[in-house]
């Protein structure tokens, strides 16, 4: 019998009753009194030189109450990166300053130089206009592609930046030359390129902020779309406003998905803190989507050469990559983490392999900023491994599930520390690779195959075995990597007098369901009803620090911090039972919401021992402070490690191209399961954003930096029926050794394994077709890629 | 500034709009009906999808004045009159069909026009009908099954209940 509440039931999500019923409160729902609104002038153009803004017409325009322009910031701090990465020769990485607004040079088209508040928002975007019409910025020659970006010095993104190259890293440089050597003795290499293509990240709610200030007390408020409130007033705070952190307030309402692109700071939050100040009124803005496909930061965007080494029988002997990684015109505040910490350190994937290193040059470009979206580097290493594995498969005429088997690390192996410096905990990658395939009933393809070609259509499979590390991230262990923040996370939870639970939080949720999740784990550990708890997260005055969610952390890290703080509730209840019972503290258990004494009937309730912390009339009030209410930090030991197998079937028409994903099967590992339902959930999106980056999405700038897919009439999402019912597991279960849930973490597997999947379902079913000669198709898998792929 | 009248959600309602005010900011800012989102400048989203006058209209895409004299329905009217949830509601809640919520009332609504116009249709009419909604959160897979689901249909043998 399934459980119907606590840890592991499918508990119905609370938060859905206000979402299908319209009731959600997000940032652009709010209209505060006497709200003003800001419209953002943007580039035309690549890369211009700021001649002359003239604002006289439009600060004249009917409601407009302010103006600005990177004038009015140049005074105060950049937007910095959070990831501090030295070149392979020790030189430390640029960091050319991100203004708020920008001044003197604009270097991506959507890069903001001013801005419009006015009294409606249809008089802001009148003024936004005319404000446009009268700015005069010189063109300048862009530079869009990296290889010419690194090598044509005569461009520069950044005048301060001659080679347009934030840092050249090595991981490991010590393993250089012994994978050097290896390569060139082995019996065979398999060298692939391929780029893993830009991607917009396309959260349906689009960024929206609202700036407040208080005269009366100085203080400021900024409600915003956010996945990190706190880290959020940490960098407008301290390092671009100079505001006090304990005069800043940061609000994340309900947040419609994030996938990284709202984790970052930006600009439009200072500015209307800004507006705000200046005109002492709410000041909102909300991004068109056309604005979010010109400022959000992207994702992806690499160029990489892999060489796989191996004996002549599959086994692996080495991995080499070369990656260029597209930063954009400035550096995000992830941006230079996730091509090579999350990238790099990947680089060994779930496999038995002694010899791995990797380079990563990252290049500055007049493109939007490139950064963190969901798996954040990590299906970028695991789409290099997978694709080069499937290849070498082919050049030697292996069977790839029998090359996953032979080199897959076992079972006895763990805990294994990787040539690329991460230390897997546990796992069993034979277990879910047997359980794939037992999904996916691999036997019957053969006839599943046949019935595809009665129809006309090629079939293929594909498989990826894939690896990530998340629940981010051990503080000691970031600050090594060049971190400049701690990663750990914290929880209050508060019991009030007549039993009921708030539980403060530092994980946002915005779509991951932890108000209902996290509230199941609290049920479970205090023995008390599910709807008796409260998960209160998202805002800075109410919670006591948080990093926030992305990462695949909210549970592993942000979870376990949650638990510490019911185990010193706990631990402060036996206290209190002990003496309302008059036995020894060490004799009090705990168990299913009763404090008893050991061998005995006597016990105290839950409730009651809350009541007696608050009502402390027989209480040990010499030795213990009354109330009921504790916080904990808790600051991970290691990385989890998620993995799995999956499994695509796709058809593809000869004819047209057209690629259908018929089949797909996911046998994960997350460690135990809090809420099966929402996990399920978890994957179908991560496979339905991997598919979409496989098949349909592309984002693309000509060569003078016009972003060419920037709406949903040019870029290519998902859409229903596009995609298939996907059959995903999770039975095989390693529980994450070094956290008290033992659990790893679930909500960007799928679009880091699944990409691979299914491009190596089309080239298998274009090679069963016939189509020998198509090695690779980058991605998107488009129809006339695949077209042009089979008449090469 | 215009005056306009409409019904929404089976109440009479009037307010000021401009021509180029659109019905979804009319709903939005006018009446304070801010269930109904906009993901969009493109029509392409769906969050805003709204009925009129029976239809399955994307509110983003249809000026306030237009829909004068006109019976809307939005999210906020989906509802029991008891004030539980609705089937297609209770569907999406009972089968995860959502995940930030922000796609999700206009989901709702382009099944509610589905099911209006095809009460028991397939996975492959329900993937069809809902192409002009976005959404980044579910891949799709709940959604077509609370659809299923809230036509009556078994839904039982979809993959990964």
């Amino acid at each position: 019998m399934p459980k119907d509440h606590g840890i592991g039931a499918s508990s119905k999500r609370r938060e859905d009753i206000r979402f299908l019923t319209g009731r959600g409160v997000y940032t652009d729902d709010m209209n505060l009194h006497g709200q003003a609104y800001a419209v953002f002038v943007r580039s035309q153009v690549a890369h211009g030189r700021i001649k002359s803004i003239d604002t006289s017409a439009a600060a004249a325009m009917p409601g407009v109450l302010a103006v600005f322009t990177g004038e009015d910031f140049k005074d105060v701090g950049g937007n910095p990166a959070g990831w501090l990465i030295n070149s392979r020769d020790g030189t430390p990485m640029r960091e050319p300053k991100r203004p708020v607004l920008a001044h003197g040079k604009v270097r991506h088209v959507g890069d903001a130089y001013a801005a419009v508040v006015a009294e409606s928002y249809a008089e802001a975007k009148d003024a936004a206009e005319q404000l446009a019409a009268d700015s005069e910025i010189e063109e300048l020659p862009a530079i869009i592609d990296m290889a010419a970006a690194l090598a044509d010095a005569s461009i520069r993104v950044h005048d301060e930046i001659p080679d347009n190259q934030c840092f050249d890293w090595g991981w490991i440089e010590d393993n250089r030359a012994a994978v050097d050597a290896a390569i060139k003795a082995a019996p065979h290499v398999t060298t692939l390129e391929l780029v893993n293509n830009r991607l917009v990240p396309n959260a349906m709610e689009p960024r929206a902020s609202i700036g407040e200030y208080f005269p009366g007390t100085g203080d400021y408020k900024l409600t915003t779309t956010s996945q990190n409130p706190h880290l959020t007033r940490l960098l407008v705070a301290a390092f671009v406003m100079g505001i006090p952190e304990n005069k800043l307030t940061v609000v994340a309402p309900d947040v419609g998905g994030g996938f990284g692109s709202k984790i970052y700071h930006y600009g439009e939050e200072a500015l209307v803190l800004a507006a705000a100040k200046k005109l002492a009124r709410p000041v909102r803005w909300t991004a068109e989507r056309s604005e979010s496909f010109l400022s959000d930061a992207h994702g992806r965007d690499h160029v990489t050469k892999i060489e796989l080494a191996c004996e002549t029988d599959g086994t692996f002997i080495a991995f080499r990559t070369e990656t260029m990684a597209n930063v954009g015109a400035y550096l995000s505040n992830f941006s230079t983490a996730t091509p090579t910490f999350l990238h790099g350190t990947l680089m060994a994937g779930p496999y038995k392999v002694p010899n791995v290193y990797v380079n990563v040059k990252t290049v500055f470009t007049n493109t939007a900023p490139v950064d963190a979206y969901r798996g954040a580097g990590r299906p970028e290493a695991t789409f290099s491994l997978e694709r080069v594995i499937d290849k070498m498969c082919r050049e030697l005429g292996l069977d790839p599930f029998d090359v996953r088997r032979k080199n897959l690390l076992t079972k006895d192996m763990f805990p294994y520390t990787t040539p690329v410096g991460l230390a897997y905990d546990t796992g069993d990658y034979h277990a879910t690779l047997d359980k794939a395939m037992d999904m996916a009933d691999v036997a019957g393809f053969e006839t599943r195959r046949a019935a595809s070609a009665a129809r006309g259509k090629l079939r293929g499979m594909g498989l990826s075995t894939w690896i990530e590390a998340c629940g981010i991230a051990p503080s000691h262990l970031v600050g090594v990597l060049g971190s400049r923040v701690g990663l750990y996370d914290a929880a209050t939870v508060r019991v009030n007098a007549t039993g009921n639970i708030s539980v403060m939080t530092g994980a946002h949720s915005h779509g991951q369901g932890h108000e209902t999740v996290f509230a199941q784990i609290v049920a479970e550990k205090l023995g008390v009803p599910e709807a008796s708890v409260e998960i209160v997260h998202g805002d800075t005055s109410k919670i006591p620090f948080g990093m926030g969610s992305y990462g695949s952390r909210s549970l592993a890290v942000c979870g376990v911090a949650v638990t510490k703080a019911i185990d010193k509730i706990v631990a402060k209840g036996k206290k209190i039972a002990a003496h309302m019972l008059e036995a020894a503290e060490e004799d009090i258990t705990f168990e299913a919401g009763t404090f008893s004494v050991a061998g005995t009937d006597k016990a105290k309730t839950f409730g009651e021992i809350a009541f007696s912390a608050y009502v402390p009339h027989n209480y040990p009030l010499e030795t213990l402070e009354p109330g009921l209410e504790e916080t904990a930090f808790y600051d991970p030991a290691n990385f989890t490690y998620p993995a799995g197998a999956y499994i695509c079937e796709v058809e593809v028409d000869e004819g047209t191209g057209k690629v259908d994903v018929v089949a797909f099967h996911c046998a994960d590992d997350f460690g135990n399961i809090m809420n099966p339902m929402v996990v399920e959930g978890q994957v179908h999106g991560g496979v339905g954003q991997g598919i979409g980056q496989a098949l349909c999405e592309n984002t693309t700038y000509d060569d003078t930096g016009q972003l060419l897919t920037g709406s949903y009439m040019d870029y290519a999402m998902p859409r229903a029926d596009d995609v298939p019912f996907y059959n995903v597991d999770y039975s095989c279960q390693t529980p994450c050794t070094h956290n008290p849930l033992g659990v790893k973490g679930c909500g960007e597997a799928g679009a880091i394994g699944s990409p691979p999947a299914v491009v190596n379902a089309v080239i298998d079913a274009l090679h069963r077709g016939g189509y020998t000669h198509v090695k690779h198709i980058d991605m998107p898998v488009s129809p006339s890629r695949v077209w042009q792929a089979i008449h090469g | 500034m215009t005056k306009v009248s409409m019904t929404v959600n089976g109440k009479a309602v009037s307010g000021e709009a401009e021509g180029r005010t659109l019905l979804s900011a009319f709903l939005r800012e006018g009446l304070g009906l801010t269930g109904t989102h906009v993901g969009c400048d493109t029509s392409q989203c769906g969050a805003c999808v709204v009925h009129v006058d029976g239809r399955a209209v994307k509110s983003c895409t249809v000026f306030a004045l237009d829909v004068a004299g006109a019976e809307v329905r939005t999210i906020e009217g989906m509802a029991n009159l008891d004030g539980s949830l609705g089937t297609i509601q209770q569907a999406f809640q009972d089968h995860h069909g959502l995940q930030c919520g922000f796609c999700t009332p206009g989901m709702v609504m382009s099944a509610a026009a589905l099911l209006a116009e095809n009460p028991k249709p397939s996975e492959a009419d329900v993937r069809h009908y809902l192409e002009g909604n976005i959404c980044r959160c579910t891949g799709y897979h709940n959604i077509v099954k609370a659809v299923l689901a809230a036509s009556g249909q078994d839904v039982s043998a979809v993959a990964a209940e």
